[in-house]
């Protein structure tokens, strides 16, 4: 690790980062979470953070604003900014590098906005709190950072209240509100992670676009590794608060040396064949159209079938009818038009009307394996519960079964008396896997189960479901936003935009050329782990509309 | 300003336009958001409308404020209904308690019939609500003056008190409220919040005999009575309600500090408040320029719920200081059966109460952004 120099920014040496934990029953006691990271930040450069959910990267990034989340405490080693030890500051000295020196850009600019201001003032408030520039030149540097962002009506913009404008449309705004006071580094903390592929691209284009226009260094944290490649100079990978690897961009995605940086680089490496015969139907969606009562209609006409044992691949992004069509299915949502048949006869259209047979052979999955589980039953009683409602099962029996579905979902009995709190994100989407699994289904839809998910964790969730499915020959609808989980799961596959099915046939069929507009720009959009990729998408984009 | 679908110059192919996600957003800014007509906010889809769901879907603040507006009247009507039943519903008549020992028969029926008792409840209940819509209150049984008179000096009295008693405990409880805040759990906000728990623990009229004792008797320095006159000039006025003043000053303020306390709190752990914090914002502001304004809306209906209190429930404060207010007119009228005062008092305290919740209902809904900015 060379010594801080000159040139740098930014230089971190031997951070510790200590919390506070209170398991139930026991005394508190300290957790180490981030231990032994040394990194540099150069002038005008970026650094990627990368690692899954609990490396410590936000904690770490924090640290350039000396910053503990949530009771977070930074207990050791330095973290100089232009040579001066941040750690060593008094509240006022902190006071005054936060906002004015180093900014941050938070994940979800919809939360991270004050939805009481308009948009404009909460941009200029650090600039002119910290009196680095006056009201009306924070304006006017404002003005230029919607333009740089490419912002719609960069004028009239800042009048705007956060919930007048969209997610993507936040996300820059939120870079302004960073880039405004001409910090020396901004960190951002996972900008992009919660938008659409389509919108994605343009947030990242947008932000690389201002850092280079501004000159300022950047900490870029994400856990996308397709992601930092196209904006970041260096990389750091980090597992479990330790480092892993750190190298410049060129090394880690092209040379990895550790193992773990390998498996991430690899990672959407699962994936199968198409099956060839795709004419039996299981499930068909015969021309639904639904919506709410308002007059809203979130489906309209969407037809489509599933056969026996195979998986179709529902995608498209948020606010297209993914889930709504899911929610049609399972009868939560009774559709104003056409009609869902399972197993050649129609079911009845809402959930009332359906006997328990009908309501046993389609099983779901959903998203949040946290919420979609009651926190205060063990995992016995989760899966046990399907067991007795459709099988009448009890006792012995029951239990046995449980152990069963926990040996399917490669887990064991030792997880029996657990609650979801005591269970990891990917161990707690297995039990929720496990509870659909015992009602012996024929269809699981399953709503996004790993989009919450790290691409690890999510890679091993998949694998169980393909290797379920194997087992048990139970089909799956599989919503997602994810063209790589399409690839690497989907026989057939469903291209959903703003309520309609715009393309729909076997995987080979709806990835392959000739593209209609939309499938070709949502294909386009998903990063790929390249570097260069970004420009190149962008530059043929300006090619088309040019030639437009 | 544009509301429709955004132009982004060239970076953006076709482009799903306005279909754009809002990255789940916290729970705590939805609250404000989770009134009823909200659902029909919704993207623009017209289909079979009636006229008054275009005017919700093109102003719907105006419409929310009619609403309320609305339900307060019917509610006025629908309390002003139970008034009368409950009053006929009383055991005991007037007629009785006036005449005493020479309550004959023929005497209670003469009584009766002068004061128009002898006709049908409705017809009375109706007259008695016309004249209540025109500022007539009818007479008063026992003084035989116009209770709309009585009445309108004794609430001039009752609401300088309330005025002053709040114009003391709002700015006084808030600002406390957010100096708990600023030193969460420690000793300044304990300090706040065991006198403040004190004070609203003890009863009102224990309250007022402590600061009668140590002010007017030990100390000397105010006035005992708090009895007012006409003739009195502002200043006279001022120092006699100063006792009264403070006890409602005291039993109102615990509860709306606590409750600023509350709300804001619940807001400091948005991702909002950590990203004024991260702007290097100081403590005293971001409480209050970004915590503060998102939790307006419970603080309101608590500081609505205390005003109503200043002007109906301070009986025991005006009783134990010999104020002549609103409610020791009632307490008199209701010893000796005095019907139409009453009736007045009760249909008085209730509007009251109707108008300021709608009041703190109609700011709840200006203080919502999205409500006051659709799309």
């Amino acid at each position: 690790m060379p010594e801080p120099s000159r040139t740098e920014l930014l230089s971190v040496r031997n951070l510790k980062i200590e919390a506070t934990s209170y398991p139930p029953g026991e005394p508190p006691k300290t957790v180490t979470l981030v231990e032994g990271v040394n990194f540099d930040v150069q002038k005008g450069k970026v650094l990627g953070l990368i690692g899954e959910s609990g490396a410590g990267k936000s904690t770490i990034g924090l640290t350039a604003l000396a910053y503990g989340r949530g009771g977070v405490r930074i207990t050791g080693g330095e973290v100089r900014l232009n040579g001066q030890d941040l750690l060593k500051l008094d509240h006022t000295g902190i006071r005054k590098v936060r906002g004015a020196k180093v900014c941050y850009v938070a994940q979800s600019a919809a939360a991270a906005f004050n939805p009481a201001h308009r948009l404009g003032e909460q941009v200029i408030e650090a600039s002119l709190k910290h009196g680095i520039m006056s009201r009306a030149e924070a304006e006017k540097r404002a003005l230029y950072l919607f333009r740089v962002l490419g912002l719609p009506n960069p004028e009239t913009f800042g009048e705007r209240y956060p919930h007048q404008v969209s997610g993507g449309q936040l996300q820059r705004a939120m870079t302004a509100m960073a880039l405004c006071p001409n910090p020396e580094l901004i960190v951002f903390d996972e900008p992009t992670t919660a938008l659409d592929v389509t919108t994605q691209i343009d947030v990242l284009a947008a932000i690389k676009h201002a850092i280079e226009e501004t000159h300022t260094a950047a900490i870029y944290i994400t856990h996308d590794l397709a992601v930092v490649a196209q904006i970041t100079d260096d990389i750091l990978v980090l597992r479990h608060g330790k480092m892993v690897e750190y190298g410049s961009v060129k090394q880690i995605i092209e040379a990895p040396t550790q193992e773990y940086t390998r498996a991430l680089v690899n990672v959407r490496g699962t994936g199968r064949e198409e099956a060839a015969d795709q004419s039996g139907t299981l499930l068909k969606v015969d021309n639904v159209t639904a919506g709410y009562s308002n007059g809203f209609k979130v489906l309209q006409n969407v037809s489509l079938h599933l056969p026996k044992g195979q998986t179709l691949a529902v995608v498209g992004e948020s606010g297209s009818g993914k889930s709504t069509l899911a929610r049609v299915i399972t009868g939560l949502l009774p559709p104003q038009e056409g009609t869902v048949s399972f197993d050649g006869k129609p079911l009845p259209r809402a959930l009332k009307g359906r006997g328990n047979e009908e309501l046993r052979r389609i099983q779901m999955i959903y998203q949040m394996a946290d919420t979609a589980m009651n926190p205060r039953q063990t995992v016995r009683n989760i899966i046990g519960r399907p067991l007795t409602f459709y099988f009448g099962m009890h006792g012995r029996q029951k239990t046995e079964r449980v152990k069963e579905l926990l040996d399917q979902i490669e887990m064991g009995d030792r997880f029996l008396d657990r609650f979801p709190a005591e269970l990891s994100g990917g161990q707690k989407q297995r039990v929720a896997i496990a509870r659909a699994l015992a009602a012996r289904p024929e269809l699981i839809l399953c709503d996004e189960p790993t989009s919450a998910l790290d691409p690890l964790v999510a890679e091993g969730i998949l694998k169980l479901l393909l290797k379920l499915q194997e087992e048990t020959r139970v089909s799956y609808m599989f919503i997602t936003h994810d063209i790589a989980i399409v690839r690497a799961i989907a026989d057939s596959v469903a291209v959903m935009h703003r309520g309609r099915l715009v393309r729909f046939g076997p995987k080979s069929k709806v990835l392959s050329p000739p593209f209609d507009d939309y499938t070709d720009l949502l294909l386009k959009s998903v990063p790929e782990m390249e570097i260069g990729w970004l420009e190149k998408v962008l530059k043929t984009r300006r090619m088309e509309s040019a030639g437009n | 300003m544009p509301g429709g679908p955004a132009q982004d110059p060239g970076l953006m192919a076709p482009k799903a336009a306005g279909a754009n996600p809002q990255p789940s957003g916290p729970a705590g800014t939805d609250t404000l958001a989770a009134t009823p007509s909200l659902s029909t906010l919704s993207p623009a889809n017209d289909g079979i409308l009636s006229p008054w769901g275009r005017f919700v879907r093109k102003s719907p603040l105006a419409a929310l404020v009619l609403q309320r507006l609305a339900l307060s009247i019917a509610l006025l009507f629908a309390v002003s209904l139970m008034i009368f039943g409950g009053v006929e519903a009383l055991p005991g008549d007037f007629a009785t308690t006036y005449l005493g020992q020479s309550a004959t028969p023929q005497a209670v029926e003469n009584i009766r019939k002068d004061l128009g008792l002898d006709q049908p409840a409705t017809t009375r209940y109706f007259q008695w609500l016309g004249g209540a819509l025109q500022g007539d209150f009818g007479t008063s049984w026992a003084s035989r003056n116009s209770v709309s008179e009585q009445i309108g000096k004794r609430l001039g009295n009752s609401l300088f008190l309330a005025f002053f008693a709040a114009i003391i405990s709002i700015p006084l409880a808030i600002g406390l409220g957010m100096l708990a805040v600023h030193y969460r759990d420690r000793l300044a906000d304990k300090v706040i919040n065991v006198f403040s728990l004190a004070a609203i623990s003890l009863p009102e009229f224990f309250v007022g005999y402590l600061l009668i004792l140590f002010f007017a008797v030990q100390m000397g320095i105010a006035t005992f009575p708090a009895t007012v006159y006409d003739s009195m000039s502002l200043t006279e006025r001022l120092s006699a309600i100063a006792l009264p003043t403070a006890t409602l000053v005291l039993v109102v303020l615990a509860h709306m500090m606590r409750m600023t306390r509350a709300a804001i709190l619940n807001v400091m752990s948005s991702a909002y408040v950590e990203t004024a914090e991260l702007k290097g914002l100081s403590g005293l502001r971001i409480i209050a320029r970004h915590a503060a304004p998102n939790a307006v809306a419970p603080v309101i209906n608590v500081i609505a719920l205390n005003l109503a209190y200043l002007v109906v429930g301070v009986v025991v404060v005006e009783v134990v200081f010999v104020y002549p207010g609103m409610g020791q007119y009632m307490v008199d009228a209701v010893t000796v059966r005095d019907m139409p005062v009453v009736q007045a008092c009760g249909l008085i305290f209730a509007a009251f109460y109707i108008f300021l919740n709608m009041t703190a209902d109609i700011l709840a809904i200006i203080a919502n952004p999205r409500l006051r900015h659709p799309r």
